[in-house]
């Protein structure tokens, strides 16, 4: 039952922080281009975006 | 547009991006033009958007995509935001959902795997913690669409998912409350979660084919110069035009109303109209139509119908009219809810109380009945449409076919004729090189800057068309353009120009194709020859269509002895000489015959007909108007994409049918055991989940459905 009060807590501020960090990724609009972003990683980038 | 150093933002469709080597290309290529701010190629929808200042105009950047190699085909600026707030706020509802299953069922699992009295209670509690937020909050878009239906007296899919949802919602926490053994909280909160994925789906596929879609008239005049009476001029919009008045039209300027030719004579662009890319000579006494471009002189035009009372104005009514039958089309989720969701209530209502006749106690009682919502929810038939759907659409999208909904695919598999245009559907809609140009590379590298310097249809053509080979442009000076004849300039001291073959002392050929002269000082005269030839696969998708049984045949405005001779091309049936409203008729006549019609065309005449169609295809270079009323779009230069369409369409429809016999299938082997009370939580989550899966799995199979 010991483990139990520890393991619960940090399960759930693992899956929340997952939670938050997809909902910033969509609002980052990062899901717009899921193939396009398969491909960019191909391109050698020579100058700073 | 705005004027001054306003951000402006364009967006083109690129049917040619293909790898990561093209978009690093087109976004390199584009960063350094002045006045360009930012260029992203979207991938996915195959489009790039820029940010742009006033400094560079959006048909430069069309240019200069053009000289990248890539065939950049305009949309019209859609708002960038908020049109993709509702498959937002779905994907967080199921972010939210997907959260909230996974650590419920994370502590419905230590239940069912024999956790027993204090921690079972705290498990439970901890559940109903979690999944009362959720279900609030992720539930919504079905509460409020189940809502919106009991308003207005209807019901659809969303009542028995709602009360489903709420009823184990608020009964799993009596039963925590009570320290009970059982909680549905896990059901209720996966149903949701597999609900949302099928929800989303159909959204994302509207969001795409969207995109694809470009707002109406973009490309009319906003307004014209106008001859006052007392003399001088003063310039008015469009709206404020009335028949009488008197207005100029410069070389180059679309015509803001209906009129007829007072003064001049000119060659009018008519392609916005008739989708007929050829342009018509204007002379005094001839009809001009509001939207054409005025190509070569100056006219003065006697306005004779202005705004809403333009012949353009008139086919946007007709369209509007001719497209409300369709919104009548019931979706087949939706007649499926139509039987399912009374049967389902009936159901559960029936259990219940049969077992309160049973003596078994209310408490009881509606744990079955519970169990019954919960294990005949829609869960599978939610799934069973747009997954498959979603699929067919991505693999239609990889073949350059962009479907609006899917309820086009629906209606798309229901077809049993097809009817096509001619001019930009079955012919490329745009003047094609006769053969290879039967000129040097230095002559190229001539033409090519003689060809920039003029927007008639047949520089624009050549332009392309060098572009097309990468030809750089040669320092021609002194560019002079004489309208109706064609244009010249110099290069070191020689004359150079190009035009009518009359003007530069040429020989001009046979009247069916479209020629022009190149003129190098010195040099003979040489002939190139353009026309809109017909699309190469032409004949193969009008066979593959007929021996589908949908029957093709052409409905054509142009003159009957062009049509003619594509049609025995072709081998079909055409009907020539079409106005607008005769297309419409003859559709109206053939659905009265019971029969579904693919309509399939581009320009604006069709747009009525696309409307009228049972459903309706447009190529991508169509106009905004055929675009926006055609339910499918496809790119490239090819017309197999029709026929493909429609047997990915229907392959989508068989996978439909088994999906939703399979979810039935389930309810079939489930209910009964609902019914008996035999239905624990961990029987209804397994049972959900694998229909669920059967269902993806078997949707999953039109991955390669675009043949």
């Amino acid at each position: 039952m010991s483990g139990l009060t520890l393991l619960i807590p940090v399960a759930l501020v693992l899956g929340l922080s997952g939670l938050s960090a997809f909902l910033w990724a969509l609002s980052r609009g990062q899901y717009e281009d899921l193939d396009g972003a398969a491909l960019r990683i191909l391109i050698d980038e020579e100058d700073e975006l | 547009m705005s004027q001054g150093a306003a951000s402006e933002h364009v967006e083109f469709v690129l049917p040619g991006v293909k790898c990561a080597g093209c978009i690093a290309k087109i976004e390199t290529g584009l960063r350094p033009i002045p006045g360009v701010r930012s260029a992203r190629v979207n991938f996915t929808s195959k489009r790039v958007s820029i940010d742009h200042s006033s400094e560079v105009t959006a048909e430069a950047l069309r240019r200069a995509i053009g000289e990248l190699g890539f065939d950049a085909q305009s949309v019209s600026t859609v708002a960038p935001s908020g049109d993709r707030a509702e498959s937002r706020a779905l994907l967080r509802a199921l972010a939210v959902a997907g959260f909230g299953a996974m650590n419920v069922m994370l502590l419905s699992v230590s239940v069912w795997a024999g956790a027993a009295g204090a921690t079972r209670d705290l498990f439970h509690w901890l559940s109903a913690l979690i999944a009362m937020p959720t279900v609030a909050y992720a539930g919504q878009p079905f509460f409020k669409s189940a809502w919106a239906a009991l308003r207005r007296g209807r019901t659809n899919m969303d009542v028995p998912i709602s009360i489903g949802v709420t009823l184990a919602t608020a009964l799993s926490l009596f039963e925590t409350i009570v320290g009970g053994p059982h909680a549905y909280f896990d059901g209720a909160v996966s149903l949701l979660f597999f609900l949302l994925v099928g929800r989303y789906l159909d959204c994302a596929m509207r969001d795409r084919a969207r995109d694809s879609v470009t707002a109406l008239m973009r490309e009319t005049a906003p307004g014209a110069t106008i001859l006052l009476p007392g003399g001088g001029t003063a310039w008015k919009r469009a709206a404020e035009l009335e028949p009488g008045m008197r207005m100029l039209v410069a070389a180059g300027e679309r015509f803001a109303a209906d009129g007829v030719v007072e003064e001049g004579g000119s060659t009018v662009d008519c392609s916005l109209v008739t989708g007929e890319t050829l342009p018509e000579a204007l002379s005094a006494g001839g009809t001009a139509i509001a939207g054409t471009l005025n190509l070569s002189h100056p006219l003065t035009v006697r306005v004779t119908a202005a705004g809403d009372r333009t012949s353009l104005a008139e086919i946007m009514r007709m369209m509007e009219a001719a497209g409300q039958s369709r919104s009548l089309y019931v979706r087949i989720a939706d007649r499926a809810a139509r039987l399912y969701a009374p049967a389902v209530h009936t159901l559960a209502l029936l259990s219940f109380t049969g077992w309160m006749i049973a003596g078994a106690g209310w408490h009881q009682s509606l744990l079955v009945a519970v169990a019954v919502l919960i294990i005949t929810c829609p869960c599978a038939l939610g799934l069973a449409v747009p997954v498959a759907q979603v699929v067919a659409a991505g693999a239609l999208m990889k073949r350059g076919i962009l479907i609006k909904d899917g309820s086009a695919l629906e209606r798309l598999a229901e077809a049993d004729c097809v009817r096509l245009d001619k001019t930009g559907t079955i012919t490329r809609g745009r003047l094609q090189s006769i053969g290879s140009l039967s000129l040097t590379v230095d002559e190229k590298r001539v033409a090519l800057a003689l060809a920039r310097a003029s927007i008639h249809p047949l520089s624009r053509a050549l332009a392309a068309h060098l572009e097309g080979e990468h030809v750089a442009t040669a320092p021609v000076e002194d560019l002079r353009e004489y309208p109706g004849l064609g244009i010249d300039g110099r290069l070191r001291g020689a004359r150079v120009a190009l035009g009518r073959p009359s003007w530069l002392g040429a020989e001009a050929g046979d009247g069916a194709t479209l020629q022009v002269a190149f003129l190098a000082e010195g040099d003979a005269p040489k002939l190139l020859r353009f026309a809109d030839e017909i699309r190469v696969d032409a004949r193969d998708a009008i066979q593959r269509l007929g021996a589908m049984g949908l029957d093709p045949a052409i409905l054509s405005g142009d003159r009957r002895e062009v049509v003619m001779p594509v049609a025995e091309a072709l081998g079909t049936p055409a009907l020539a000489e079409l106005m607008p409203a005769d297309k419409v008729d003859t559709i109206a006549l053939l659905q009265a015959a019971a029969r579904r019609v693919l309509m399939v065309g581009d320009g604006l005449n069709d747009g009525p007909a696309l409307a009228a169609g049972h459903v309706s295809m447009a190529p991508a270079s169509a106009t905004d108007v055929g675009q926006s009323a055609a339910d499918a779009i496809f790119l490239g230069d090819k017309l197999m994409p029709v026929a493909i369409a429609v047997a990915a369409a229907r392959r989508t429809r068989k996978v439909v049918r088994q999906n939703f016999a399979l979810a039935i299938g389930y309810n079939l082997l489930a209910v009964p055991l609902a019914i008996a009370g035999q239905v624990t939580p961990l029987i209804a989550a397994a049972a959900m989940s694998t229909s669920s899966l059967l269902v993806l799995a078997n949707a999953l199979r039109l991955r390669n459905c675009a043949r």
